[in-house]
Order: C-alpha cells, then sequence, then structure tokens
C-alpha cells in the first residue's frame, strides 16, 4: 500500500491532483491511500513554495501545478 | 470617479482569480477543442517528433498575424452592415466595440501563449533556491524581475510566502517578489500594449519593477520580522530536493497553450465586459466632466484613485479596455494607472489570505509602502505623460 500525500490549501486544482493520482493509481493496479494535507504549517514543513505538492511514501515528488500523467505512474510504479 | 466607479465594481466582483472559476462559453470551448485537437494530433505524430509541433506553432503564427492585418477592414465592414448613423454616437460606440475585441483577444492570446512557454523555464522552487541568502538591494532586484516569470497563482500565495521566508529569503526581498508578482503580469502588459501602445506598457513595466523592488527594501529595511505570525516563525523546513523533470520544447509549447487556455479562457468575457463598458464611454460619456473630474489638474485625483482601488479585487482584464476609453475622454494617465496599480496590488481578499501568515501591523506596513509607492507613480506618470 503506497501512502501518497496531496499537499494543498484545498484549491480547485488540489482537488484535480487528487483525482488525478487516484486515476493513474486505480489505471496501473496500485493501491494507494490519498491523504489530503490541507494546514498550511504542515504543508510548509515538506519545504515546498507552490502547490499542488505530492508526497509518494514520505518523499516530495512535486509541487506547483497539476501533475504530468506520465511522470504521475512513473511515482507511483517506482 | 463615482460614475464609473460603481461599474468597474461590477465587473471585478464577478472576476476570480486562479482557474477556480471556470467560464463554458464558445470562446472557451473554442480553446479547449483547439487544444484537444493539438495533444490528439501530438499522440500521433509523436511527441519524439519536436519539428513538427514546431512547424504547426509556425504556421499558427502566420495565421495569427493574417487576422490581425485583418482587423482594420473587417470592423469597417462590419459597422456598415449595420443600419446606424454615419458619425453618430452609436456608431463610434459599436465600432470601438468591433474593432477592439477581436484586437485585444488575439493580441493577450499571443502575449499569454510566449509567456507560458517562457515561464516553463522557471519554477517557484527555482526562484527560492536563486533568491536564498541574497543579500537585499540585489535580491529585491532579482525578486522583481523573477517575479513576472515565475508561474504563481494566488491560491499559493501562502505556501510560496512561508516557503520563501523559512528557507531564508529575506523578508524584504519576498515582499519584493509578492508585490511584483500580481502587478507586473502578462495581461496586464499585454492590454496596455494592445490598447495604449508600447510607450505606455514599458514605463508601466519599469514602474511597477520600481514600485515592487523599493517597496520591498523599506519593508527590509524595517526589520519586521518579529511581526510574522509566531507559527510561521517556527516553521523550519529545508528547501524539497524534487527529482529533476525532463522538459522537451514539446512540453513548452504545450504550457504555452495551457497558459492560454487557462488565462484566456478565465478572463475573456472580462475583457469582453470591459470593452463594452468602454465603448458605452466612448460614445456617451460627457468628456468635461470626466476631465475635471480624473484630469491633470484635479492633484487628489490620484489618491483618491488608490483608496477606491484597494477593496476591489480583479486582474487586469476587466480595467484596461476602460482605462482606454477614459483616458479617451480627458482622464489623466498617471491616476487611471494609480487606480489599475492600486486595484491589481493592494487587494483586500490577498491581504485576508495574508492575514494567514501576517500580523495586522505588517500588512498595515505593506499596504501604506506599497500605496505610497503608487501614489509617486501615479504623479510621475501624470508629469512625464503631459
Amino acid at each position: 500500500m503506497k501512502n501518497v500525500k496531496v499537499l494543498g490549501p484545498g484549491c480547485k486544482r488540489c482537488e484535480a491532483t487528487a483525482q488525478m493520482v487516484r486515476d493513474a493509481a486505480a489505471k496501473l493496479g496500485v493501491p494507494v491511500e490519498v491523504e489530503k494535507v490541507t494546514d498550511y504549517s504542515a504543508i510548509a514543513g515538506y519545504g515546498i513554495a507552490s502547490t499542488p505538492g505530492i508526497v509518494v511514501d514520505g518523499k516530495v515528488v512535486h509541487a506547483g501545478g497539476l501533475p504530468k500523467a506520465e511522470d504521475l505512474s512513473r511515482w507511483l510504479a517506482a | 470617479m463615482a460614475v464609473s466607479g460603481r461599474r468597474w465594481l461590477l465587473i471585478h466582483i464577478m472576476a476570480r482569480n486562479c482557474g477556480g472559476c471556470v467560464n463554458s462559453g464558445w470562446f472557451l470551448a473554442f480553446l479547449q477543442g483547439s487544444s484537444m485537437g493539438a495533444t490528439a494530433m501530438g499522440m500521433q505524430v509523436g511527441r519524439e517528433r519536436p519539428a513538427v509541433w514546431l512547424g504547426a506553432a509556425a504556421a499558427a503564427l502566420a495565421f495569427w498575424a493574417f487576422l490581425y492585418s485583418q482587423l482594420v477592414p473587417f470592423s469597417e465592414w462590419a459597422v456598415g452592415l449595420l443600419p446606424l448613423e454615419q458619425g453618430g454616437q452609436a456608431r463610434e460606440a459599436v465600432k470601438f466595440f468591433i474593432y477592439d475585441t477581436p484586437k485585444v483577444l488575439l493580441l493577450l492570446t499571443l502575449v499569454v501563449f510566449v509567456m507560458g512557454v517562457i515561464r516553463s523555464f522557471f519554477s517557484p522552487e527555482r526562484t527560492r533556491a536563486l533568491l536564498t541568502g541574497r543579500r537585499e538591494g540585489v535580491g529585491n532586484v532579482a525578486a522583481a524581475g523573477l517575479g513576472i516569470v515565475t508561474p504563481f497563482c494566488s491560491c499559493s500565495a501562502v505556501p510560496l510566502f512561508i516557503g520563501f521566508v523559512s528557507a531564508g529569503v529575506p523578508l524584504g526581498v519576498t515582499f519584493s517578489f509578492l508585490i511584483a508578482a500580481p502587478m507586473v503580469n502578462e495581461v496586464a502588459l499585454g492590454l496596455l500594449f494592445a490598447l495604449l501602445g508600447w510607450k505606455v506598457a514599458l514605463t508601466y513595466l519599469s514602474f511597477g519593477l520600481g514600485v515592487a523592488i523599493m517597496a520591498g527594501w523599506v519593508i527590509g529595511r524595517l526589520n519586521l520580522e518579529p511581526w510574522l505570525e509566531e507559527w510561521v516563525r517556527n516553521v523550519r523546513a529545508s528547501a524539497a530536493a524534487l527529482p529533476d523533470k525532463t522538459i522537451t520544447i514539446v512540453d513548452r509549447i504545450e504550457a504555452g497553450l495551457e497558459a492560454v487556455k487557462d488565462i484566456v479562457g478565465r478572463v475573456w468575457l472580462w475583457i469582453i465586459a470591459g470593452i463594452a463598458a468602454g465603448a458605452f464611454i466612448h460614445g456617451y460619456a460627457p468628456a468635461d466632466l470626466l476631465a475635471s473630474v480624473m484630469g491633470r489638474d484635479a492633484w487628489w485625483s490620484v489618491p483618491a484613485a488608490v483608496l477606491i482601488g484597494i477593496p476591489m479585487y480583479s486582474n487586469a482584464a476587466g480595467i484596461i479596455p476602460v482605462v482606454e476609453a477614459l483616458i479617451g475622454k480627458g482622464a489623466a494617465l498617471g491616476t487611471v494607472l494609480a487606480f489599475m496599480m492600486s486595484v491589481i496590488a493592494l487587494s483586500l481578499p490577498e491581504m485576508i489570505i495574508l492575514r494567514k501568515v501576517l500580523s495586522l501591523r505588517l500588512i498595515a506596513v505593506f499596504a501604506a509602502v506599497v500605496g505610497s509607492g503608487i501614489l509617486a507613480v501615479g504623479f510621475l506618470f501624470n508629469l512625464l505623460f503631459a
């Protein structure tokens, strides 16, 4: 089970990113647990400067804007 | 001021930032259709063939130039079809609208596309790395410049602020970035260029940067770090190391298309509303009244414009067409630009967002410093473009 955190204050792009993660995981058949982090100090603790951010199993892989689908499957498959 | 103030407010209440509101309409449908077409085509010809993409981009540019060259004949032809009296007010208003709408949308699309491509070379994380530990002075200049080219949306303002400050970017330098980013943006520059010419656009660019640099420098000199909210001072995060991404030229062209879809798709309705309001002013508003209220002789109109601008919230899209029409009617350029800067850079909603990280005292200092800068710009513009 992979743990994926979507970092963002809850704007539209953050919602879209969370949905993209779920879709990509379903397509790959990788079981994931998607968690949304909306608290500003928690987001800041990951050391990013733009949202939405993506953290896969504790490692920051993306910050700022929607991720690309091919990048997402790479992060989830790794 | 009061006459047109209400109309402005109306336009701006409806405008939002950050892709939060999605307009449905023929223009957006067209954009989505064309970008989906481009994506589908890209999949067929393969993303590994950038030559095809570059060729398509060149062809699109040529088509753009053709459309642009047809603007005057098209507007004359279209107005001629309407049963309007030659030289009448209604005809003037309609002609203004029919000529300006496609012109502004065309120019804006090009500027936003180019800017989207340029921005694909930057990211807030990279900008932060460039600014960390930078001395004030040089740092303020760099931050204001980077504010123009770094992709940044207003819902990222708080994470960005904390991300910068906690990683060791000085407070004043962070402010220079945060002031320049919304104020000197491609929509404002593109519209000013389209409607008022390159001289005004360039002057706006340099004065906007000047305000951001000076205001950030002053805030840095005041040593206001203790006025940050306590939890912000306690965040100790090292900058995250993001994995490298390989970005190809195709990705950059796609980023440009994406920017057009996002930004133009969001603001086109407000531009049309702004041009319609501008056309009305163009055809009907009495020149004497406007000149006496917003003209160069009324010195108090600059501070009044700044104050009225604060509670309004918008990007540049809806205002600039109105600004052009007002100037045509004798309003002073400095006064209307001060109003515009105040609306964009000193917005109440943004201050409410920033209240999460800044104390009220710090917000007051921020507003006072930026407001004084805008005042200076307003008076200077009125002097220079006399």
